[in-house]
């Protein structure tokens, strides 16, 4: 039974970051376009909103390139394990007031150390391409997922802090409205380790289009590309809705159907402002990238964890 | 020291601005060695101009420097002209001035534009473009083209302006200025732009000199050399305007006085429209066929990439005995290992984007 019940919530999540990839890519589509004075899709459906319905069968039918010097088993299957752990890292957000997937009192951990097996996955899959772009973008993505993360789980431990609690409902039950000016710094900081996390730009030097063509999925065609793609809208949507319920009060002032509503804007307003900050912003280099990891993001989360420690002790 | 890796740039590659490939050794990300391979886009157009008349080998200079073509029309007319003794009429001269002075604004947002797409900026690409696509329309309502115009011949100009076609013009020089200003903002006042771009590929003024860059290349090292007022040609003497210089030679400095040399440009273009008088496009009495007599000239303009000079040689039959074309892109592209060590992959890329070459020129 319970085999089943989880098999249910795979097929719920994979649907869920299938779809919300599909709604993901138009509304970039149309953000982008507008923001470069264009119009972006507007032919299939209203606002062009179909035309994802459309590129996707067109995925589908691509012919499945697999390079003649490729390590062919790993280079096949690794694409399924960068998707994954970001679909299963979507269990544990509170989507509203008292409900989240999976209830589990390491939310916040599970949150932040799954999609970490991505990291392995993109490796595996840069290696196996046997492309020198490719492999130096695979490297380039591990220096930069596993930095980025320090900043990152620092930035949600002031939160873990303030709630005194790692499982996510907790954390949404007791938040106040007067920790989103506390905690300001920590979601900046949460907000450029998450861009950086999923590879986008201004922090898309793994893929970096003008030096390394696609880095570690230069050699991948159809739907495995797909899956490459849907991992990154699948770890934006993730991050914007941890990053909404944790930082903005989840579903807060509403609770029940409403807080799903109110989670779901609040995690699209994050979104947007990280298609903004990628349309605007030229690409860092990997050493100016790094450095502002250890030198800016780090020391300056460990200043705000101190600050709200110091409040703690006051109050 | 790790061991060094042999990477491949193109010749079909997002950012080597046509079909370039260079060969990169790499040392973990820090490029050691960078060697450009040209000749992909390799036509003998020099070749076939010796066997086509005079007036044939216009449409094979437009395929020269493609993002230029009416600079390569001029200079090869100029050269035309100075062999064959033909006078070009005043208003046909303006003519040049303001369709080249169009065509650099066209050319140089190409190349900032590149410049922010090479660094990840895509948006500042657009807005570059939808400027560039400006002047492709002045240029589509002039000459029915908005690539390869064959606009300039031997003796003038092959129409006069349609009708109205100086009030656009006038309404597009209106607009640029403020235009840069805002593209200014979005790229080079970025502080990722700025990281990337500052200090990154640095050419000193007597390198420029020494392996002969020109153009915006060398005067973003500070190389005070414009041949527009140095060594004028044409109608410049009568405009007033500044030539814009670099003070550090980095890719920086190359990149962003093309933006003030559009502004200049856009001064040139308001002065000529001012100064231009009704009159003659086309030097008349010209023979259907030229044949000029035996003996060589060479004639060079300030192209948006340099001093783009060409050579030609006849024996009296109408056909060039030779064409040789001095290519200022082929000149600033062999600064590129010199700059390229010691920096990373993708300052690589930045510094290849800031040299802004355009491989039809360069392989010919």
């Amino acid at each position: 039974m319970t085999l089943l019940w989880g098999f249910l919530w795979g097929v719920a999540a994979v649907a869920t970051i299938a779809g919300g990839a599909i709604l993901g890519v138009w509304w970039e589509r149309k953000v982008s376009a507008r923001i470069q004075m264009r119009y972006g899709p507007q032919q299939i459906g209203p606002f062009g909103s179909l035309q994802m319905i459309a590129d996707v069968p067109k995925l589908l039918f691509k012919e499945d390139i697999v390079p003649a010097l490729a390590d062919k088993a790993i280079f096949k299957y690794a694409p399924l394990f960068v998707f994954g752990p970001v679909a299963v890292s979507m269990v544990v957000i509170p989507f509203t007031a008292g409900w989240a997937p999976l209830d589990t009192s390491v939310g916040v951990l599970f949150f932040l150390a799954v999609p970490s097996i991505e990291v392995i996955a993109i490796l595996l899959s840069s290696w196996a391409s046997h492309n020198t772009l490719s492999t130096l973008g695979g490297l380039r993505a591990t220096a930069q997922m596993i930095s980025y993360e320090v900043p990152r789980s620092l930035a949600v431990l002031a939160i873990v802090l303030l709630a005194g609690s790692l499982r996510p409902l907790d954390v949404v039950a007791a938040w106040r409205w007067w920790w989103m000016p506390l905690t300001f710094v920590a979601f900046v900081i949460y907000f450029i380790a998450s861009i950086a996390e999923m590879n986008r730009g201004p922090f898309d030097i793994p893929e970096a289009e003008s030096e390394l063509v696609a880095g570690y999925f230069a050699d991948y065609s159809g739907m495995r590309w797909a899956s490459f793609m849907m991992a990154e809208y699948g770890a934006m949507i993730a991050a914007s809705l941890f990053g909404a319920a944790l930082f903005f009060g989840g579903g807060w002032p509403f609770g029940g159907a409403l807080g799903v509503v109110v989670l779901v804007v609040k995690a699209v307003l994050i979104m947007t402002a990280i298609m903004w900050v990628k349309w605007t912003f030229p690409r860092l280099r990997q050493d100016q990238l790094m450095s502002f990891c250890w030198k800016v993001l780090t020391p300056l989360a460990l200043v705000q964890l101190v600050v709200i420690g110091v409040v703690l002790a006051w109050l | 020291m790790t061991e060094q890796t042999i990477v491949n740039i193109g010749p079909s590659h997002p950012s080597t601005h046509g079909v370039c490939r260079v060969v990169v050794t790499l040392d973990g990300e820090i490029v050691t060695h960078a060697e450009p391979i040209i000749g992909h886009l390799h036509r003998g157009i020099e070749k076939m101009a010796e066997n086509r008349t005079y007036l044939q080998v216009v449409p094979l200079t437009d395929r020269l420097d493609y993002v230029g073509s009416m600079y390569a029309n001029w200079a090869y007319c100029r050269a035309v002209e100075r062999l064959a003794g033909i006078r070009v009429p005043e208003r046909a001269e303006y003519i040049r001035v303001i369709v080249c002075e169009l065509q650099r604004i066209a050319s140089h947002m190409m190349g900032i534009g590149s410049t922010g797409a090479d660094t990840g900026a895509f948006t500042a690409f657009m807005y570059a473009f939808a400027q560039r696509d400006h002047v492709v329309e002045l240029f589509e309502a002039l000459c029915g083209a908005r690539l390869t115009y064959n606009y300039v011949r031997p003796g003038g100009v092959s129409m006069d302006l349609p009708e109205g076609w100086v009030e656009q013009c006038r309404a597009f020089t209106a607009q640029h200025p403020s235009a840069m200003l805002e593209l200014d903002r979005l790229l080079f006042g970025n502080v990722i732009a700025r990281a990337r771009l500052k200090g990154v590929g640095v050419l000193s003024a007597d390198d420029a000199v020494a392996w002969g860059a020109s153009g915006p290349t060398a005067r973003g090292s500070g190389v005070d050399w414009d041949l527009r007022r140095d060594d004028p040609y044409s109608v410049y003497p009568r405009f007033d305007f500044q030539v814009p210089l670099g003070e550090n030679g980095d890719s920086y400095d190359r990149a962003r006085i093309r933006l003030w040399e559009c502004v200049e440009s856009c001064k040139i273009i308001d002065q000529a429209l001012d100064q231009l008088e009704p009159g003659l496009v086309k030097a008349e009495g010209l023979p259907r066929l030229l044949a000029p007599r035996p003996g060589d000239a060479y004639d060079h303009i300030e192209s948006a990439r340099g001093s783009l000079g060409v050579y030609l040689v006849s024996d009296g039959t109408p056909r060039p005995y030779r064409m040789k074309v001095r290519s200022p892109a082929f000149c600033n592209l062999a600064l590129l290992p010199l700059l390229a060590e010691g920096h990373t992959l993708s300052d690589l890329v930045v510094i290849l984007g800031s040299l802004d070459p355009v491989f039809g020129e360069v392989d010919r």
